[in-house]
Order: C-alpha cells, then structure tokens, then sequence
C-alpha cells in the first residue's frame, strides 16, 4: 500500500532516520518508540498523546491504587450540550410536564463555563421555531432586536462585485428573518430553561457515554479532572460524575465527540452519506457609525475562493444601540489544497474594497470560529438508538442555501421531547430495554417541515461538483430549485469525507497570502486572543493522536503538514526537533477553540478531538 | 474561640478574556463577559477548608460582595466546602464604585455579628489589583495580620505565617483572632466537582444588605477615566553600536 508520493515518503524516512535522541522537555518525560507501520528503522517520535482513552490506566502503575469509583446521580431525561437543541428540548420538556401536573427531573450538562460561551453563529435566524416554543417571546425579551431590512448578495471579483439579484424565493431571501447575537440568544433560552426548572451544569463536560449491560444507553459521565499533562493523577485528581437517564439527548453541535462513538457503537450511518463540512470563521467589529446600516445584510460568493472551492462570506449590521456588525467566512472542508488556509482566507476577504470600506475606522472586539454541516438530507444518520436519540447540529439539519440550521436544531429538539415525554413519564412502560428506544422521533421529524425544507435543498450544495464549481451550482440553484422547488426526483451525492479530499502537496501550488495589516486584517495569535480561549495548561492534550507518529510520517510528508493551515487557533504548529534534523508536531492545545475541524479534516484520521476539562475552550459573549 | 472562619470571594472577569474598555472610558465592559472565582479567592477557600478538614476550625462561611451574579462565586465555594455562604447585595451604581474600603468595612461588621475567629481573604483581585481589602479589615477590627501568606500552622491560640516578601520569607506568630490573606503558593485549590456543586444546592446562602450592617457604601474615590494601555509600538533592529546611540540621541534619551 505505497502512498503516491514516494519521493516525499523517503525524504520523510531520511529526517525520522536522522534523529538522534530527543532532549526530553519537562511536559513530556517519556520517550516512546513507536511501531512504523510501513518499513524502515526503529523511530523515536516524541510522546505527544497522553489522554486516557489512548493510553488506558488499567495497567498504567502511576494509576495504582487510586479510587476510580464515580458519583452517580439519577435524573429522568439527561440533555448532553447547551445549545439551541438542547436548550429548546430541555424547556420542551418542562413545559409539557408543567402542563400536564408530571414530576420530571432534566438535567442538562455543557462544557462552556456559562450557556452562551461556545456558541457561534452568523446569524440570520428564522424565527418560526422560536415563536412555537415561546409564542410570547417578545414579552419574556428574547434578544431578537435587528429586523433583516435589507439583503444584498454578491459575487466579488479581486477589485470588483458583480450584484446578483436575491428574487423571493431563493432560499437566501432573508425577509421576516432577524439578525441575532446567537450566543446572547442561548444564554436568554438558558435563563428560560432555568425558570422552568431544567438543572443545568455549565462548566461540566460529558466525557464518557455510559451502557447498560443490554447495550443501550445508560447515561454519561462528566470528565475527570486533576490530570496532569503526562497522564499521571495530581493530588487534586477526582473522578468525573455519572448521571444516569431513560433517555439521554445528544445535542453536542456539529461533529460530536459522543456522537462520533456512537455512530460507531449502534451502526447509525450505514444508510446515509458521510457528513461533509466547512469551516465559519467569525468577527465582530465595531464600526464607524456613519457606516453603519442597521439590518443590512451582505452576502458575497467569489474571490477569494476559486470556483471550485465552495465558500463564502456574510456581513451583517445588528441593531442594538452601538454599530455593531458580524462578518465572516466560510470554506467548505472539501477543499482540495492542503496550502489552502481558511484563517487568511477571510482576513484578505476583508480587503476587497466593498468589505473594506465598511470596516475602514473601525475595531475588532472579537473572534472565533467553528466548524458547520454542509451534507443536509443525504447525511442524515439513523437518529434513534435504544436510550437514547441524536439533535441539533450533531447529527445535521442545517439549510445549506439558507445558511440557517438554528430554527432546525430548536425544531429537532422539541421533536424530540414532544416524542419522549410521555414514554419517560409513563407509569409501567413496557420497554424491551432497559435504555427506552423512542423511534417516534425519527417518524415525526420525518414528517415535519424540517424535513420538507432539507429535502427541496438536497441537490444545491452537491451541485457544485462539476466543471463550472460555483457557477454551474448557481445555475442548477437556479433552475431547480427557484422554478421546480427541488422536486427533481434525483438526489446528487456528495463527493465523499471531506478528510479524503486533500491533493498531496507536490501537486499543489502554496498560495500566497498577503501579510495582514493590523489594521483590516490581523495575525492568527491575536485573533486567538481575542476568542478568550484557555484551558487548564496541565492536562493531558485533549487532541490526542490515535499515532503519534503519523503527523510527520504522513500528514507533513504528503499533505505539507495540513492542520497548521485549517486549524482557526494555531494549536498545530510542525516545529524542528531540538536536538538533529528533522520535525515534530507541536499541539498548543491551550489555543483550541473547539471548533472540530482537525477531526474532521486530518487526512490520516488519525486525530480525535476528546473533551477537555470543563469549563476550559472559548469564552464568546454574544457570538 | 467560635472556630468560625469567615473567607471572602470576589466575582472577577475570568483572567483569560481580552478586556474591552467602553467607549465613553467610564469602565470596562462586564456585560455577558465571562466572570469567574478571582484565583486567590479560590486559594483562600481551600485554605480555610484544609483548616475544617484537620478540625481546627468548626465552620466556613463564604462572603461575597456583589450583584445577583455573586451567587454564584458563592456556590462554587460551596462546593469546594464551605458550610454556608453570605451574600451581601451591592448592585447598580454602588456596585461600580464598590472598592476594598466599604468592602473591609463590610468584613468587619460580618466578623462581630458571626463572632468568627479568622478573615481569610485572597492577597488581591485580579480586576483592580489594590491589595488593601484584608489589611484595611484587620485595622478596622484591630486585629493581627498575616498577609501574602505561603504557609499557616495553627498553634493553640496563636497562628504561624509565613509570608512571601521581596527579599524571601518572613515568618511571624501572630494572636488569634486575625485576619490572613493568601498569595499563590499557600496551596492548590481543589475543583468544584458536578456532585459537589448539587450538594451545594442545599447549603444556605443568606441574604443581607449592607445597611442591616451599618455600613455606608460612599466612595471616597471618583473614577475619572478608564484607558487602555498604549499600544506597543515596533522595535527597530541597527546593525552596530554607532548607529544605536545615533538613534537613541535622535529620540532624547541620551
């Protein structure tokens, strides 16, 4: 199984052969040779990976002795993530046991420090679902404030924009919508959910699905915390917690780490498409204020991507007493070179002269980014699984042409809860496990408007695969969906795991980025800190490696080394080892934003995000 | 001796955010800001906790001086063990001129109403960086200090600090009852764990508002303007010695 590019494997093997023993630095003391799957000699790879689920403690000596017992706790329904999703279950739930005079303990856990810290969005929000779940939510002051009052939509050229006409009907048509502040939207849901009586744990990851012996899902534990960074317990090390469910909600966003093992564990994509993705970097800006068109929205298409690389920006004018805007950028995953960098896609992006002009005077107060699901209906996974069900973002509702997944993952939530109510306040449910399976979900979000919009979109991103990119997927838009409303009886497929898309480098041109001004366009590590991200410093890396050595082997060998261009946070840097010739992959996982795209782009797979103590990761306000 | 240990906790901006300084410079941005346990809070509680955990003391009581969001900082001592918390109501406008004198005055009153024998507070908040609020408070009761602790045994009735000064460590025996104010090294705090955090559910937090202690909340200070730091400006790089001194000349400071 030669990879084809054996020139680059030999250079490869040349620097791995050339290093001598490696100074070994305090955080990492031991040395670990590991096994090269391909030829060669013995190679000493620096240990990066540390975590426990790839080095278990059963047998490691530094864990003898030490109480692995957990906490466990019993609630009715347990709801994994803070979101919209989950956040809109949670209240779902109270609200129809409120009516109906039933005891219901929910229990909801998130691994932001507050609801609200890891949320980000554009965001345009349709507000259908909101209106069904709080009819009077402008009374109860849902922080809907900005009316979409204009909606311009752009293909930009290096100097110039070409204005496209948005006709009613295209699925990018934004009247009735609002623009939001999605993490001030999420922090306003929780304080509903609270009134209702949703416990909710901010600062508490779920780290661990938790099986009943028949299989189904029992529950989940929070992570241990008071590791440090070697692997070995600190004299504050304590056990997670476990907290056991009927039903237990997975609503983690896109590309959940949970969600990921259980993909796996009950089999729930044999039937759908593997999910592809894209990239949305985000800032707020504070801008001159004689420049400042509250409800305007701009969306532009174009340069900087080339017409095979789907991708795009929005701009949006909030109205909320100070001229506030949030812009961004969005790159589809499926990109195939791996010089490409999303980063300073969108800090050149804001050079154009109809982006610049609006920004010009002004200041950025905040960055982020995260990664979003771009598969629609054709990557739906099987949703149900016994204990236990997929929402939101996670496993996928998001209106691609719409760029809208909010009102989606809130339908999908409620769903869910309308579905599970009353099999968890039955008095004697015959259930055939001891986790209930509640497969009425699946059937009423099949029949609901969720599903009816997903499917009349399923064909506009995958259109984009042809020889015309971008513009062959505007025209298909164009004719199929605006005239025929994606009754078209084909489904197009998507090409495949975004992670299986990278050309190798040698067959790649390195792109050249302009050097960032400091003024319109920044550096990655200022933007980093702009996200006010942070993590305990000793823990175990929370991205671990499932080999160690396969960055350097592989990723840098034929890719050049990918994830320190896609990676919004600057946490994989390939840096020259300290003693002899040759690279080592540096984490920086303080930096990680939790984004998810190195899981989901690393050509080898050979990266899998876990989550990291609670509480740690960005510290967005109003994102 | 009540075996009573009062320990203060401030709701500070977490130290990993980017401040933001409002646009009319009255003050920082707070709004939606992620706030957490100022860390030398944190290493106070575990303090007094260890202190509960070797019975040299009887009970812990966890103080804080804010808004409705004080709660909070309250819980999470809670979790951590302390048995009960205070809470004492300062918001709107009292609150932004909150500063360590009402706060000590504050402490005071708590101190004689709950007879405790220790104040145990962090060295200083990360947001103002003042370091006054533990030495005002033991003026104020007339008590002994042992402030930048780094080390405390209990001996009888009388307490052993080691404290972290400029030039090393200093060590002092002082009478109890006292105030003591923890630096970095004292201890490392422990986490608040998901169980401990529902347990702390069910301890009780008082309400109280600095009138029903006597206390007036006038600042003698008056915030003029609020700036951040100047931007750093681009070093140069010379090739030799000549053309540095030139340039130091040219810019004044030979």
């Amino acid at each position: 199984m030669m990879f084809p590019a054996c020139r680059y494997v030999c250079k490869a093997h040349r620097c791995i052969r050339a290093l001598t023993t490696l100074r070994t630095d305090s955080a990492a003391p031991q040395l670990y040779t590991s096994i090269h799957r391909r030829t060669c000699s013995s190679v000493s790879t620096p240990r990066i990976t540390t975590h426990h689920t790839i080095h278990p403690r059963d047998n490691d000596p530094r864990w003898e002795g030490i109480e692995m017992e957990r906490f466990a706790d019993e609630a009715d329904v347990v709801i994994v993530g803070g979101g919209p999703a989950g956040l809109s279950a949670a209240i779902r739930l109270k609200q129809l046991a409120n009516e109906q005079e039933k005891e219901l303990r929910v229990c909801l856990v998130e691994k932001a420090p507050q609801i609200g810290a890891h949320t980000l969005s554009g965001a345009c929000l349709e507000p259908s679902t909101l209106i069904e779940l709080f009819p009077d939510w402008k009374e109860r002051g849902a922080p809907l404030n900005t009316p979409v009052t204009e909606d311009v939509f752009s293909i930009f050229t290096e100097k110039h924009r070409i204005p496209v006409p948005i006709l009613p009907g295209l699925p990018m048509q934004n009247h009735g919508n609002y623009i939001v502040r999605l993490g001030n939207l999420v922090r306003w849901l929780g304080e509903q959910a609270e009134e209702l009586g949703v416990e909710i744990y901010p600062g508490y990851a779920a780290a661990e699905v938790l099986f009943h012996e028949d299989g189904s899902v029992k529950g989940i534990a929070t992570n241990d915390v008071g590791i440090a960074k070697d692997g070995s317990p600190k004299d504050v090390f304590e056990r997670g917690m476990e907290l056991h469910a009927k039903v237990t909600l997975f609503g983690e966003g896109c590309h959940g780490h949970l969600a990921k093992q259980l993909y796996k564990q009950f089999n729930l994509r044999e039937n759908c498409e593997p999910q592809t993705y894209a990239i949305g970097l985000k800032e707020l800006w504070m801008i001159d204020e004689k420049k400042w068109r509250p409800g305007r929205t701009e969306h532009s298409v174009g340069w900087p991507l080339d017409r095979h690389t789907y991708g795009g920006s929005f701009l949006y004018h909030l109205n909320e007493g100070e001229p506030l805007v949030a812009l961004g950028f969005v790159v589809g995953l499926d990109y195939s070179n791996p010089y490409l960098s999303p980063f300073r896609e969108f800090q050149r992006w804001k050079h154009h002269p109809f982006v610049a002009s609006t920004l010009e005077g002004g200041q950025r107060i905040a960055y982020g980014a995260r990664a979003l699901n771009e598969g629609g209906f054709q990557c739906i996974p099987k949703l149900t699984f016994p204990g236990g069900l997929l929402i939101g973002c996670s496993p996928g509702f998001m209106n691609v042409p719409k760029i809208k997944g909010t009102h989606t993952a809130m339908k999908s939530g409620m769903l869910a809860a309308e579905a599970i109510f009353p099999k968890v306040t039955a008095e004697n449910l015959d259930s055939e496990t001891a986790g209930i399976h509640v497969p009425e979900y699946s059937e009423s979000l099949k029949n609901s408007s969720v599903w009816k919009e997903l499917h009349a979109v399923r064909n506009i991103r995958p259109s984009f695969h042809n020889y015309f990119g971008l513009y062959g997927g505007m025209v298909y838009t164009g004719i199929f969906y605006w005239m025929l409303r994606g009754k078209e009886p084909w489904t197009l497929k998507h090409r495949g795991m975004d992670a299986n898309q990278l050309k190798p480098a040698k067959d790649c041109k390195p792109i050249e980025y302009p050097k960032p001004d400091g003024k319109i366009s920044f550096d990655l590590l200022s933007s980093v800190a702009l996200s006010g991200t942070n993590h305990e410093g000793d823990q175990p890396p929370h991205l671990t490696l499932k080999d160690d050595s396969i960055p350097v082997a592989r990723n840098l060998a034929i890719y050049d080394g990918p994830e320190q261009r896609f990676c919004p946070a600057g946490v994989y840097e390939y840096v020259p080892v300290e003693t002899g010739d040759g690279m080592r992959l540096q984490i920086n996982a303080q930096n990680c934003v939790h984004c998810k795209t190195c899981d989901i782009k690393d050509p080898s797979q050979n990266i899998n995000w876990v989550v990291p103590e609670g509480g740690g990761g960005p510290a967005y306000n109003g994102m | 001796m009540s075996g009573r240990v009062l320990v203060g906790v401030k709701r500070v901006i977490d130290y990993a955010v980017k401040i933001r300084v409002k646009p009319d410079n009255s003050a920082v941005v707070t709004d939606g800001v992620k706030h957490s346990m100022n860390p030398f809070c944190e290493i106070a509680v575990e303090e007094a906790v260890k202190l509960k955990e070797k019975k040299l003391v009887k009970e812990v009581v966890a103080v804080s001086c804010g808004p409705q969001q004080s709660q909070e900082t309250i819980r999470t001592a809670l979790a951590m063990g302390a048995d009960r918390g205070i809470h004492v109501e300062v918001s709107g406008k009292d609150y932004e001129s909150l500063g360590p004198l009402q706060v000590s005055k504050i402490m005071a009153a708590l101190a004689k109403k709950e007879e405790a024998q220790f104040i145990i507070l962090g060295k200083q908040a990360i947001d103002d960086d003042c370091n006054q609020t533990g030495q005002m408070t033991a003026a104020l009761l007339d008590w002994p200090q042992g402030t930048f602790a780094s080390e405390v045994s209990l001996e009888g009735d009388k307490v052993m600090v080691v404290r972290e000064i400029d030039g090393g460590l200093e060590t002092i025996r002082i009478n109890t009852p006292a105030v003591l104010t923890a630096d970095l090294r004292l201890n490392t705090p422990r986490y608040a764990t998901l169980p401990n955090i529902m347990k702390a559910k069910k301890k009780k937090i008082a309400n109280v508002k600095p009138a029903d202690l006597g206390v007036d909340l006038t600042s003698r200070l008056e915030v003029l303007r609020v700036e951040e730091p100047p931007q750093r400006q681009a070093g140069m790089k010379v090739e030799t010695v000549e053309d540095l001194v030139a340039k130091l000349r040219d810019a004044g400071k030979v």
